[in-house]
């Protein structure tokens, strides 16, 4: 086609969204609004959904620039319960630098950090029950952590080695714990978003008690499975609670490309009639206060809510990145919502619960925890050392039963495995 | 019955005999189904068990793994084959890798009802069969009944499987088994032997074909609808044919048809798929490396044209008789 334009009508424009800032430029937070903490309204978890609409475009926050916690959303946690969410962020953020660098010296092929985002994972976990199933997307480690799954386990699945329940078969990273409400990672973005809604719907449907929450990251949110759980979610008031996390970046791409130019991502749950939330994504007490109205929210039949945490990818998007080729380098040091670990520290600190000291003392201490899991992790292997599990395994798990092609194809490749001397091939 | 009777009485044996078992889709529910497959199913079981879905197969496919990973037992339905696309995602990267990627924690155990298939003046988007995209896929099987008795023995088989399983169904034999001759008046399954089905439970276990006509001078492998066409064909022409029914293409009966190919010394195989790349082309390699030294013929593959399914040239298009007796002759001639 010409770009001829008939002369009676003004040339169309495409609008193709740009980030603010680019390698180099200087990082000015000045349009992203941040309402003080408090000052949203905590509606009832039955309230009609519609009702909503302000929440949909606002920011629950609780922790103020004093570090109080505040407002209508405060969850009044005990300092028992501060500390334990504290302390399970900061094993996230230890295992996260520690796996990163397991990948740079070369003993496994693949990692991905949740720096910045640890309150999203970790206290939304510890808002749930410990039987309600998650669904998340491959930046939720803090749901293992908390709900104290082996980090050696986590380990081993990122070795590939020996003791990989997974058997080798899965990219790092892409854990499954069924045992501990932790669904199969899937690396096929944003399809766990209706499984979650399915699995909900199922326990709805048999009278349990037990409740299904999803992540996935404001990117996934442009994926049909997205619209799909939405209106499933909707139709049959689901008791699931959809997480957005909105970290700004998906790899390369600025939250632009996934429509965050023109509305908010909590303001999708608006147009569903499923109950949508804007949080402050780097305030564990809003995100532990939110998770826990929608759970209650799901637990009486009032059906789903979406929940948008607002927050940032500090670091790469994984080891496979360079976030300095796209992005500004100051972002992550001026984002105007901080910390998540800082914050919740400096919150125990103003409330006399916690000091310098300890905390200095725990990275220490896991430091330490990590660095022994680790250490026997490796016990059963590393990636670069070959491979560790039965060879004939690759053939495990296809079907229930192996039929006879597969049969024939294992016999194939054992018999390769002979023809080439190498000494790992039998069970 | 007919067949859409034997699926009903399928789902119905299955929900009464497992609490786990249930139906949804696209006008599944109140309505019974566009094909009435599902009729019934709701007034007797309630509406948590047999229910309306909305219009997204991706939804429908993702919430049966859900249910499927919570413990239950779904067999969604997608209204036509030719609509399942949306849910590939779903059933090839999430159905059919769940147990493999998980190590066996997860699993799918979800039947998806499609009808599929020509010979209805459906065209493009109410004829195909996509089977080959699914043989394809590790993982996941594929089970294709050609009477009334198979699809409900098939159909429970397929809901007690553990696996995801792909149920498809030819719609053009529905109501009565179809020869291929468009121009004479239909028949119904009354007056055919797979018409007689039990009212209570049995199951014809998946993976095993069934010979349908013991023959001599050559094997004819097929499933769904052209396994009435070219029955009809073989007797006309009056050759000694084998005939096998596959019906499950995916884990496939091949001790059976290994067996006749080598007694007889000829195969050809017949679909309604296009050819390029379709399970006719994988039948035919599979022969050809197993039974070369007993052919006495190059294999032939009869199938629908390398085009999207046309509306009014159908009959051209379909691998009927006329197409299916020339490459009779062409095979016995060598």
């Amino acid at each position: 086609m010409s770009g001829d334009v008939p002369a009676n009508r003004p040339p169309l424009s495409l609008h193709v969204p740009e980030p603010r800032f680019r390698p180099g430029d200087a990082v000015d937070y000045a349009h992203v609004e941040v309402p003080p903490a408090g000052s949203a309204r905590r509606p009832e978890p039955g309230d009609a959904a519609a009702s909503f609409h302000e929440l949909a475009f606002g920011l629950v926050r609780v922790l103020d620039e004093e570090n109080r916690a505040v407002g209508p959303w405060a969850p009044r946690l005990s300092p028992d319960v501060l500390r334990q969410m504290l302390r399970n962020m900061a094993l996230v953020r230890a295992f996260d630098e520690r796996m990163f660098r397991a990948q740079r010296q070369g003993k496994t092929s693949f990692y991905m950090k949740s720096t910045g985002e640890e309150a999203v994972s970790v206290a939304a976990a510890m808002a749930m029950q410990r039987d309600d199933m998650c669904f998340p997307s491959y930046r939720q480690q803090g749901i293992l952590i908390t709900r104290d799954y082996s980090l050696v386990e986590m380990m081993n699945q990122i070795y590939s080695n020996r003791g990989d329940k997974l058997q080798g078969k899965q990219l790092p990273i892409m854990y499954s714990a069924k045992d501990y409400g932790f669904f199969s990672i899937s690396g096929n973005l944003a399809t766990q978003y209706p499984q979650a809604v399915g699995w909900a719907m199922a326990s709805a449907a048999k009278g349990d008690s037990r409740i299904a929450a999803t992540w996935c990251g404001e990117g996934s949110t442009a994926e049909g499975d997205f619209h799909s759980a939405l209106t499933f979610a909707t139709v049959y008031r689901a008791p699931v609670i959809f997480n957005v996390v909105n970290n700004q970046w998906a790899i390369s791409s600025f939250s632009g490309f996934a429509g965050a130019e023109a509305t908010t991502f909590a303001a999708r749950a608006v147009g569903y009639g499923i109950a949508g939330l804007r949080i402050d994504g780097n305030d564990a007490l809003a995100v532990y206060a939110a998770t826990e109205w929608a759970a209650e929210r799901a637990r009486t039949n009032a059906g789903p809510t979406l929940i948008e945490h607002f927050t940032y990818r500090a670091e790469g998007h994984s080891t496979s990145d360079d976030p300095t080729a796209y992005r500004s380098a100051d972002e992550a040091t001026g984002w105007p919502l901080g910390d998540p670990i800082r914050r919740l520290r400096d919150h125990l600190i103003a409330i006399g619960e916690w000091d310098l000291e300890r905390h200095a003392a725990q990275d220490l201490e896991l430091a330490e925890q990590v660095k022994r899991a680790q250490k026997e992790a490796e016990a059963n292997g590393i990636l670069g050392h070959g491979l560790h599990q039965p060879l004939d395994t690759l053939f495990d798990g296809v079907f229930e039963e192996m039929p006879w092609h597969l049969r024939e194809q294992q016999a194939q490749m054992l018999a390769e495995e002979e023809a080439s001397g190498r000494p790992w091939a039998r069970k | 019955m007919n067949m859409i009777q034997a699926i009903n009485s399928a789902l119905d044996v299955m929900m009464g005999r497992d609490d786990d078992v249930l139906v949804m889709g696209e006008d599944v529910g109140y309505f019974g189904g566009v094909f009435r497959a599902t009729a019934g199913l709701q007034q007797k079981y309630g509406k948590t068990r047999v229910f309306d879905t909305p219009i997204t197969e991706i939804g429908i496919i993702g919430v049966a793994i859900g249910m499927g990973a919570y413990g239950l037992r779904p067999v969604p339905e997608i209204q036509f084959a030719d609509y399942i696309y949306p849910a590939l995602d779903q059933l090839v990267s999430e159905a059919a890798r769940l147990r493999y990627r998980s190590a066996g924690e997860f699993t799918a155990p979800i039947t998806v009802r499609s009808p599929y298939g020509g010979g209805i003046f459906g065209g493009q988007t109410h004829s195909q069969s996509p089977e080959g995209i699914f043989t394809h896929v590790s993982g996941i099987k594929t089970v294709i009944p050609s009477t009334p008795y198979d699809a409900k023995g098939l159909l429970i088989a397929a809901i007690e499987d553990n696996d995801p399983v792909l149920f498809l169904e030819p719609k053009r034999i529905y109501n009565g088994p179809f020869d291929g001759n468009w121009d004479r008046p239909a028949k119904n399954w009354s007056a055919h032997p797979g018409g007689a089905v039990p009212a209570g439970y049995y199951r014809i276990e998946l993976g095993k074909a069934a010979t349908v006509r013991e023959g001599g001078d050559l094997t004819i492998l097929a499933y769904g609808t052209m396994v009435h066409v070219v029955q009809a064909v073989v007797e006309e022409a009056g050759v000694d044919a084998e005939i096998l029914d596959l019906r499950t293409l995916v884990p496939l009966d091949i001790e059976a048809i290994e067996v006749s190919v080598k007694k007889t010394g000829r195969c050809m195989i017949v679909h309604e798929a296009t050819r390029t790349g379709g399970f006719g082309a994988e039948l035919s390699a599979l022969v050809t490396e197993r039974c070369f030294h007993h052919l006495e013929a190059p294999v032939e593959r009869v199938t629908g044209f390398d085009t999207p399914y046309p509306h009014s040239l159908e009959w051209a298009y379909f691998p009927g008789p006329v197409r299916i007796g020339q490459a009779l002759k062409k095979i016995m001639k060598d």
